[in-house]
């Protein structure tokens, strides 16, 4: 019966089937520890690594956290599940940069918690769709996604028209935020309530000018206001540095110039 | 023979017969026929979903985007989880002769799962959520499994430790590997600062973050729905064939690669990713070398028939875990494939995954389940199967539903991971709609729903079939089969 499994069924013994059976199959304690050091190696290896500066993700200075309404948004986001439709990464392929745009960078990341890189794209890629659309495009996505997408078979998201963000709830945000090391200036509500208050009051005018009327605190404004930072940060960088090397070679070539060797340094503050 | 080697043998007439603790394996096994049904549910309702826009209802806790984890948690930890501890509970007393170490800590495991369970059943839809793939749920109640799965431990270890044969049979190495790996996964991917009581921020970020969770949730594949469940077929399969199983020395070579070389395999859902290119290579080198001791498994479960392959013809319930077993071989083949740096390129993203998957979950975890449900009916509820033909049916609906289910899937992954990708003359996008790709996925998301359907439809036939069993219309098991 089941019992006799030990044997083999054809086998002789061999040495490492005595060793096993007499040092770890008789003492639990013995196997219990080796199969913890078995499962423990790959994942040291891996992940101690990460954080270490030259061996880890690349993180850069001229990423700044997300803005108040805007983590706002991305919590919203994450309650929704869009991760499970959507993905953040655009991988450095020829087919995905036409598509999308640069391909991701690690330190586009870095205040991403938790990440949203998505594992599958029923819909398309979003890391770099901030600016791709006006604001007005999202808010009606969102209502209606068969009205500016027609043939979409996402749902409709229209109670984020309706329902309002707390900047009580959001301040608990950007505290433990900034436990975790994400600069915020300040973590007042005040503070957080007025950051939400003048940025989303700008998307709220955007809006208008398409005759949709709207106040600053409801979920819709602070969806655009993350939405339309995705992917911008890195835009940016590149950019910058893109001139920055574009000067640098400019200033090589141009013998006259003394002074052209001044680079820009990369990227302003946002 | 080496007397050592018989004292695992059974004590045929031995004059102590412990006396099991068969109480709160029903109770497993009832959890998990309603979880079954539930999880399976759910799933075929976000294939609807997805084949037809409307079905999310319009309403925040109905959308694709928050039951989808409520389908993927319903399924592994609650129709998974709760096979894994009916067969553990089960199999470990009598591997072991003694009964399990504490009823009360035994209790406490299964109403706490099963209260974790109704926790994330309640959470989930109302978008309360990590927004981590299979790590969804919450910190309290990620606090709360930490605590369950303590008790489970300690129930657990208490039983080795007072087990009455010297040496432990395969199978509670892989359930010992269960046991502890789970608890290093779940208490690392889930480190987090609270926000409020219901959200949290993970002490992870960014790329770090995503290493961190595809450690986990590879490793959830890994541990969860795989060793336990070779543990299971080490120790079901062989009852089930009335043979012993095919080879010793190959269950402890694959056993100690498959615990090592599995946890390196999570970076294979990054690559092309933004993570450092080593830890990319690292994934997707040691993937592929996960096949051989994933393949030892296969062998040693299939060969485990050698000399009993007529008993397939008449047996359904060896049939169920053949082809577990096949699916298990299958799945674990086109696992590392797809770890290939340039196949991942192709296949990330598509229904490829999701066809993968659930060849693995349909394929090997849910039919391996129910091979062991039909077995130990007539064991522990000491009632013949009330319906013996349904049984086979159930059989052939839930292998044609998988065909049916994977095929689609490789249909449509492949032809959104070439569309995608496709290049035309002039160097532009040959499909620069998305939304056209989206249309032509259609038909196969149709033919997805209905393999689907065909699985469900499977399990509800076994569960009213348990049902009346249970209740009393199934012939009581003769006393001398039932001590068998």
């Amino acid at each position: 019966m089941a019992d006799e499994q030990n044997n083999g069924a054809h086998e002789s013994e061999t040495a490492y089937g005595r060793f096993h059976r007499r040092v770890l199959e008789g003492r639990a304690a013995v196997f219990a520890i080796a199969t913890t050091v078995a499962i423990s190696i790959g994942g040291i290896v891996e992940i101690v690594p990460m954080f270490s500066a030259s061996l880890g993700p690349e993180t850069i200075a001229e990423v700044t956290p997300y803005t108040p309404l805007e983590q706002a948004g991305r919590d919203i986001y994450v309650r929704e599940g869009c991760y499970l439709c959507h993905s953040q990464m655009v991988r450095p392929m020829r087919a995905e940069i036409l598509r999308y745009g640069e391909w991701s960078r690690a330190w586009e990341y870095q205040y991403d918690r938790p990440f949203q890189l998505g594992s599958r794209r029923l819909g398309p890629d979003l890391h770099r769709v901030g600016g791709k659309y006006p604001d007005a495009w999202h808010y009606e996505h969102m209502r209606d996604p068969r009205a500016t997408s027609p043939g979409s078979v996402m749902p409709a998201y229209s109670w984020l028209l309706d329902w309002t963000t707390d900047p009580a709830d959001v301040t608990a945000s950007v505290r433990a935020l900034s436990k975790l090391g994400h600069p915020y200036e300040s973590t007042d509500e005040e503070w957080v309530r007025g950051q939400m208050q003048s940025q989303g009051e700008t998307i709220v005018a955007n809006l208008a000018q398409t005759g949709i009327e709207t106040s600053w605190d409801r979920e819709i404004i602070a969806v655009i206001a993350y939405l339309q930072r995705l992917g911008t940060d890195g835009r940016r960088v590149l950019e910058a540095r893109e001139t920055a090397q574009a000067e640098e070679a400019d200033a090589a070539d141009d013998t006259r110039t003394a002074d052209a060797s001044e680079v820009s340094g990369a990227g302003g503050s946002r | 023979m080496d007397p050592d080697r018989t004292a695992t043998q059974p004590a045929t007439g031995a004059a102590v017969t412990p006396v099991y603790d068969d109480a709160v394996v029903k109770m497993f096994f009832t959890a998990t026929v309603v979880w079954a049904l539930v999880g399976m549910l759910v799933g075929v309702i976000i294939a609807l979903q997805l084949a037809w826009w409307p079905a999310n209802l319009g309403l925040p806790w109905t959308t694709f985007g928050r039951l989808r984890p409520l389908h993927t948690n319903a399924v592994i930890f609650a129709f998974a989880g709760n096979v894994c501890f009916t067969g553990i509970y089960h199999s470990t007393q009598r591997l072991l002769k003694t009964r399990m170490f504490n009823d009360t800590l035994s209790r406490i495991h299964f109403w706490g799962w099963q209260g974790i369970i109704v926790a994330a059943a309640v959470t989930l839809p109302l978008g309360l959520t990590q927004a981590k793939e299979y790590a969804e749920l919450i910190w309290p109640i990620d606090v709360a499994i930490t605590v369950i799965w303590v008790v489970f431990a300690i129930n657990f270890f208490g039983t080795l430790a007072r087990r009455r044969v010297k040496h432990m049979y395969v199978a509670i190495w892989f359930y010992m590997s269960f046991v502890l790996t789970i608890a290093v996964l779940h208490i690392f991917n889930s480190l987090a600062i609270p926000a409020t009581l219901v959200r949290s921020y993970p002490v992870y970020a960014g790329m770090t973050d995503a290493l961190v969770q595809w450690w986990y949730g590879h490793n959830a594949v890994g541990f969860f729905l795989t060793t336990p469940f070779l543990g299971l077929m080490y120790y079901y399969l062989p009852r089930a064939a009335e043979r012993p199983v095919y080879s010793y020395r190959l269950s402890i070579i694959h056993f100690w690669a498959l615990v090592f070389l599995y946890i390196w395999a999570g970076p294979h859902h990054l690559l092309y990713s933004a993570l450092p290119e080593w830890a990319q290579t690292l994934g997707m080198v040691f993937s592929i070398m996960l096949l051989a001791p994933s393949w030892g498994g296969m062998l040693n479960g299939l060969l485990t028939l050698k000399g009993a392959w007529n008993k397939l013809r008449s047996d359904p319930i060896l049939k169920f875990m053949v082809v577990a077993v096949s699916f298990y071989g299958m799945s674990t083949f086109e696992g590392p494939m797809m770890s290939i740096r340039a196949v991942s390129g192709l296949a990330h993203y598509t229904n490829w995954v999701i066809g993968h998957v659930h060849s693995g979950a349909l394929g090997w975890v849910g039919m391996i389940s129910f091979g062991m449900l039909y077995w130990m009916v007539p064991r522990i509820f000491g009632r013949e199967v009330r319906h013996p033909t349904w049984v086979s049916h159930h059989f052939w609906l839930a292998t044609i539903g998988i065909v049916l289910y994977t095929v689609a899937m490789w249909a449509a992954g492949l032809m959104e991971g070439l569309q995608w990708r496709a290049i035309n003359d002039a160097g532009q996008l040959a499909n620069p709609i998305f939304l056209d790709i989206t249309a032509r996925l259609e038909p196969f998301l149709w033919l997805r729903l209905i393999g689907g359907t065909m699985y469900l439809v499977g399990a509800i036939m076994m569960a009213i079939n348990f049902w009346q069993t249970i209740r009393g219309s199934g012939r009581p098991v003769e006393a001398a089969a039932r001590a068998a």
